[in-house]
């Protein structure tokens, strides 16, 4: 809400700039979203006299006219304006002025005449369309006959004012109006706060027996009607029309304007019946019924829910309560008789129906907050006060009322040793009790104990709790001393989980890959890729867009899409990887588990080309490097196995290896089928995720101390031809098993299966490592050995030593 | 010419000999000449036999002394020899220092871990925990324990991806405050946690909105904890992350589920709290929200509200991040372009 500072000072006596009042209240009540001065930035504009006016010769819609500015002579200024006339006051922008949007105006010349400046409509000059006049929207602002040619036009307009916006949190709703800021602002500056009363002038006859309304008060606490009779139809006076377009509002007809301005003034929303348009003398504050219809002021048909509450009269819907009112009982010209509504509707539905029919207007934002509960009468009276004043009605005798359910105050209990304790501060009764009195609160003090009786308007304090932020805030937040907990020791220390989610990232990142945090929610055919095991689905029930409307069950399909942003981009090395959780979900279930994954995925080259050498493609054994490396760094207990698996749809059937610790799998890794790298439209990827959460459950090997042997090591190589199909690990298994007591390690060092072994066959050479940790080994012992070991492989695997 | 002048006579060539050698082969040629089996010392030597056997020790003497002057020379030009050589070696082998090393592949940590420990690490060291709750949560401890029943206004602050009408992806890191309170066992001591973790909103991705972002919540109660607590610990955070220069000042705000509630603001990176567009002007940037627990979430949670009490604070290091490094564009933190994970390498 934008609050006007001239229409603050009319009020409380404040001797501070509206730049520093904004500050103050934003460090002690609401949220300021600007501070701004209609004027600021515009330069000569000033009201012109239209003195005469002729049609432009060579155009069928401009006007060249002879202006009064103030000075000696007219300036004569070309206006297409279809409104303009002469004998008015307009907004002229003289030449060398700034207009809206820092727009400079210089003389001119129109189709061939010279135009001195610009006759302006007030968007021109800086005005939302959504405030201006209607009848002046689509042409010039024609100004009161009494402004003077020559002055600025500023104050004619109200620009000159500072408005300071508002950002009301949902509990200040009491922010929404004049009045309840004015008491916020008593209370900061401590200053005596004088607020006018209004007084009706009552005629004409008993409204009892003219109007009767019937409300069920579960959906209206507080419904009341005055009647106004003989009004006359008329624009507003120039500062009441100004208060509603500072405040954002555009000023419509006195009626309307003054159901605005008082709410702009006390927070309580108003609707202003035309009385004669009801069917009968009866209203209903109800639920809409099944099918029916209200066509409301902005013209637009609804569809009423049945917990929509409405107006009506004996036939139909005639106003959705707190939201707006409907077009066919609306304040038209010819209206004389208007019937004023000032009521509490319940804020559930008034928030639920401004959201069904998208109609977030200014009187169901406050219904929706809470308007002052106590001050329905006064709203209603005001109006009715104006309305006599400013339209000639006759306010007729008494006020109809259908609920009249005024809450209690409340009264809440706090000690100052709580005020302290949960404060901080060591405040005295007297600045407590003052505080709380400031606000507006009635305050009994018995011992340590303050019994305080709260305000109705602030319907937003019911417990101690409450208080206390009352208390700070007008205290100071600034004053608070800044301090640490103290109290018994606690351990900061992060769990063995948390700990090994760390060194992941750290070993992985020393591995090469960059962490990457993609998106969890993602389309349903990438959740359910690369599924480590059966799971269904998780959907959104009302997804943005289908791209995030899925939760992943994998967490390589986003370092692909990753990729594909990269790739997109020309960046043609990418290593990633991402630690973050995958959604599994049984059937039948609604709520997914989640279970911690890690995932890589490398494109390109890790190692780019530099000038001493060669750029390295990423291949399998390069990820399986990573992975290996990365389950060492984990220390998992138990033998590491890879076993190709051919099965999995999203991955290279030849190049692709499930990870196994212990038999278990925990994950795999491998190419990405080249149809998949096709449809991300990304190059050759190998990837690899690991369920983390496994890793962390697994036993891990402690660090200990083997002694290093003094004794020397000797070794022995071996290549052998075996047939394609025998593996290496079938290889490396046998010589371990055969090697003898003194065999250390077993190195592959070459694999060839070139043009010079015969076909089916491929190379295998290895390095065995002999040591005895006790004393030197004899050589007799480790040939024994070796010879062992060969003639095994050639029997078991069929190989031919070389 | 008496054997001793022979002797001093073949010093003096001997040495002349050894300065002329010019490389090691040289060298070792006139070691051979000068002190081999046949050469002039052992012949000198092999005269000593005619000698008198009073002068027989003194000629021997000379001429080992002699033979040792020899060897000493020789060695000391061997080894001349041998650095001269070794130098030509080291000076062939000279490399261009300015050329680039070779590459290693090494990966960086997102910038957003990167805030998440800092985060994590100073409060670590002040004695908080550090715990993680469900992505996919239930409404119940998303809203309703955090004092958000349904139909609550303020759900419409924080629109919200449902699974169903009670499952959904969290808004929030709060809900680990209602979880944790429910199990923590107040006679073993106060609870203090942080909770980092992703958040889900409803909201369409643009420069300043994601649907997915992160949150690090914490929460402090026991018995004697005050709003004074809280400002000091936010102070502390705020040094932490971006220097001590930089002052805090709180705000009155609003969240159901603290009571007073506060925003923090701290001086503005871009003109150090003079104003300006960063900051609209205020001087002031909004880091993050707090409050004291309101007694409802305590109650909710079985925890005696007129026993315990305490604050709670939500930071968001994706806003930290974008204020920190000026990141103009939040989508940058899960799109992954390589060129903008590898910008933040400074570590510690």
């Amino acid at each position: 809400m934008k609050i006007s500072y001239n229409w603050i000072k009319e009020y409380l006596d404040l001797n501070v700039k509206p730049a520093d009042l904004a500050e103050k209240i934003e460090r002690t009540s609401v949220e300021v979203d600007s501070v701004t001065t209609p004027s600021d930035g515009l330069k000569k504009i000033v009201v012109g006299h239209v003195l005469s006016m002729v049609a432009h010769p060579d155009s069928d819609h401009l006007h060249i006219c002879q202006v009064d500015v103030g000075e000696d002579d007219p300036l004569q200024i070309v206006c297409g304006a279809p409104n303009v006339a002469a004998g008015q006051n307009v907004i002229v922008a003289l030449p060398g002025s700034r207009i809206a949007d820092n727009v400079k105006i210089k003389k001119s010349k129109m189709r061939g005449v010279p135009s001195a400046g610009m006759i302006c409509a007030l968007q021109e000059i800086g005005f939302s369309e959504d405030v201006v006049p209607k009848k002046y929207v689509d042409g010039i602002y024609v100004l009161p006959a009494d402004a003077k040619p020559g002055d600025a036009v500023y104050d004619y307009l109200g620009m000159n004012d500072s408005l300071i916006d508002l950002d009301v949190t949902p509990n200040r709703g009491d922010m929404l109006s004049l009045y309840g800021t004015l008491h916020d602002l008593a209370a900061i500056y401590d200053k005596p706060l004088k607020l006018d009363r209004p007084d009706v002038k009552e005629t004409g006859t008993d409204i009892q027996d003219q109007l009767t309304v019937h409300v069920d008060d579960q959906l209206s606490s507080q419904y009341r009607m005055r009647l106004v009779k003989n009004v006359k139809l008329a624009p507003s006076p120039m500062w009441l029309q100004i208060r509603l377009w500072n405040a954002g509002l555009r000023p419509i007809n006195n009626v309307v304007d003054i159901t605005n301005y008082i709410m702009l003034k006390y927070g309580q929303p108003l609707h202003a019946f035309d009385y004669d348009k009801f069917a009968g003398e009866d209203v209903y504050v109800r639920t809409a019924k099944a099918g029916e219809k209200l066509t409301t002021l902005d013209e637009n048909d609804h569809d009423l829910d049945e917990t929509d509450i409405v107006i009506a009269d004996e036939k139909a819907p005639i106003a959705l309560a707190g939201v707006m009112g409907g077009l066919s009982t609306s304040i038209q010209d010819g209206t004389t008789t208007v019937a004023i509504e000032s009521a509490v509707f319940e804020h559930d539905h008034i928030r639920k129906a401004a959201q069904r029919h998208n109609l977030h207007t200014d009187a169901s934002q406050r219904f929706e907050r809470g308007v002052n509960q106590a001050g329905v009468q006064e709203a209603l009276d005001a109006a009715a006060q104006m309305m006599t004043e400013l339209a000639d009605g006759e306010v007729q005798v008494g006020t109809v009322v259908g609920s009249d359910n005024v809450p209690d105050p409340a009264v809440i209990d706090i000690t100052l040793t709580h005020v302290n304790a949960i404060l901080g501060t060591a405040l005295t009764m007297d600045q407590v009790t003052h505080i709380l009195e400031s606000l507006g609160f009635t305050v009994a003090v018995s011992g340590d104990k303050l019994t305080v009786t709260v305000a109705v308007r602030r319907n937003d304090i019911h417990i101690p709790a409450d208080l206390l932020e009352e208390i700070a805030r007008i205290y100071g937040y600034d004053q608070l001393p800044a301090t640490l907990p103290t109290g018994r020791m606690t351990m900061g220390t992060l769990t063995s989980k948390q700990r090994l989610m760390r060194a992941t990232r750290h070993s992985l990142e020393g591995l090469g890959l960059n962490q990457a945090i993609s998106y969890a929610l993602t389309t349903e055919a990438k959740a359910q890729m690369f599924m480590m095991k059966a799971s269904e689905p998780t959907h959104l029930a009302w997804p943005m867009t289908v791209d995030h409307a899925v939760l992943r069950m994998n967490v390589i399909s986003g370092l692909l899409d990753d990729i594909a942003y990269n790739s997109a981009r020309k960046v043609k090395d990418v290593a990633l990887y991402e630690q973050g959780r995958v959604f599994y979900r049984e059937d039948g279930n609604d709520r997914p588990s989640e279970e911690e994954h890690i995932a890589g995925a490398i494109t390109g080259t890790l190692m780019p080309e530099s000038w001493n050498q060669p750029a390295k493609a990423v291949d399998f054994y390069q990820m399986k490097g990573i992975v290996a490396a990365y389950l060492k760094d984990m220390a998992v207990n138990g033998d590491v196995t890879y076993v190709p698996n051919a099965d999995m749809p999203e991955m290279h059937p030849g190049r692709t290896a499930d990870i196994l610790v212990h038999g278990h799998r925990i994950g795999f890794l491998g190419q990405i089928h080249p149809l998949v790298a096709k449809q991300f439209k990304i190059a050759a990827t190998y990837v690899f995720e690991l369920n983390l959460q496994a890793i962390i459950d697994m036993p891990k090997q402690e660090n200990q101390y083997d002694v290093i042997s003094r004794y020397p090591a000797i070794t022995r190589d071996i290549a052998m031809l075996v047939d394609d199909d025998i593996t290496n690990d079938q290889v490396v298994a046998l010589i371990e098993r055969r090697g003898g007591a003194f065999l250390q390690s077993v190195k592959l060092f070459d694999v060839y299966d070139g043009v010079k072994v015969p076909k089916g066959k491929k190379s295998l050479a290895y390095t065995l490592t002999y040591q005895d940790k006790h004393e030197t080994l004899v050589d007799d012992a480790v040939t024994q050995a070796f010879d062992k070991v060969s003639k095994r492989l050639e029997d078991d695997l069929g190989a031919q030593i070389r | 010419m008496s054997l001793k002048d022979k002797l001093s006579e073949l010093r003096q060539r001997g040495l002349a000999d050894i300065k002329q050698s010019s490389d090691l082969k040289d060298v070792n040629q006139v070691r051979v000449q000068l002190l081999g089996k046949k050469g002039p010392i052992t012949e000198v030597l092999r005269g000593m036999r005619d000698l008198d056997a009073e002068e027989r020790p003194k000629v021997g003497a000379f001429a080992n002394e002699i033979r040792d002057d020899l060897t000493n020379a020789l060695t000391q030009r061997k080894e001349e020899l041998e650095r001269a050589v070794l130098n030509a070696q080291l000076a062939k082998e000279t490399v261009d220092v300015t050329l680039p090393g070779t590459p290693v592949a090494k990966g960086e940590p997102h910038v957003i871990q990167q805030i998440v420990d800092q985060i994590e690490d100073l409060f670590l060291g002040m004695g908080y925990q550090v715990l993680s709750g469900p992505e996919v949560e239930e409404d119940k401890y998303n809203f309703e324990m955090m004092n958000l029943p349904k139909n609550h206004p303020a759900r419409d602050m924080q629109d919200t991806f449902y699974i169903t009408k009670e499952i959904l992806m969290r808004t929030q890191t709060s809900p680990m405050q209602a979880r944790t309170l429910e199990k923590h066992d107040f006679s073993q001591g106060p609870l203090k946690m942080i909770s980092p973790g992703v958040v889900y909103r409803r909201d369409t991705d643009d420069p300043t909105h994601s649907h997915q972002f992160h949150q690090v919540e914490g929460l402090v109660i026991d018995k004697h904890i005050t709003m004074a607590d809280l400002k000091g610990t936010l102070q502390v955070l705020a040094h932490e992350l971006f220097g001590d220069k930089f002052d805090v000042r709180l705000r009155p705000s609003y969240f159901p589920f603290t009571e007073p509630s506060v925003e923090a603001d701290i001086t503005c990176f871009n003109c150090g709290g003079k104003g300006c567009k960063v900051c609209k002007n205020t001087g002031w940037i909004e880091v993050l929200g707090a409050g004291m627990v309101h007694p409802n979430v305590l109650k909710m949670a079985g925890v005696d509200p007129d026993v315990y009490g305490g604050f709670a604070f939500g930071v968001g290091p994706d806003r930290f991040a974008m204020l920190k490094y000026g990141v103009d564009d939040i989508r940058n933190f899960y799109l992954n372009d390589v060129r903008f994970l590898t910008q933040f390498t400074k570590k510690g």
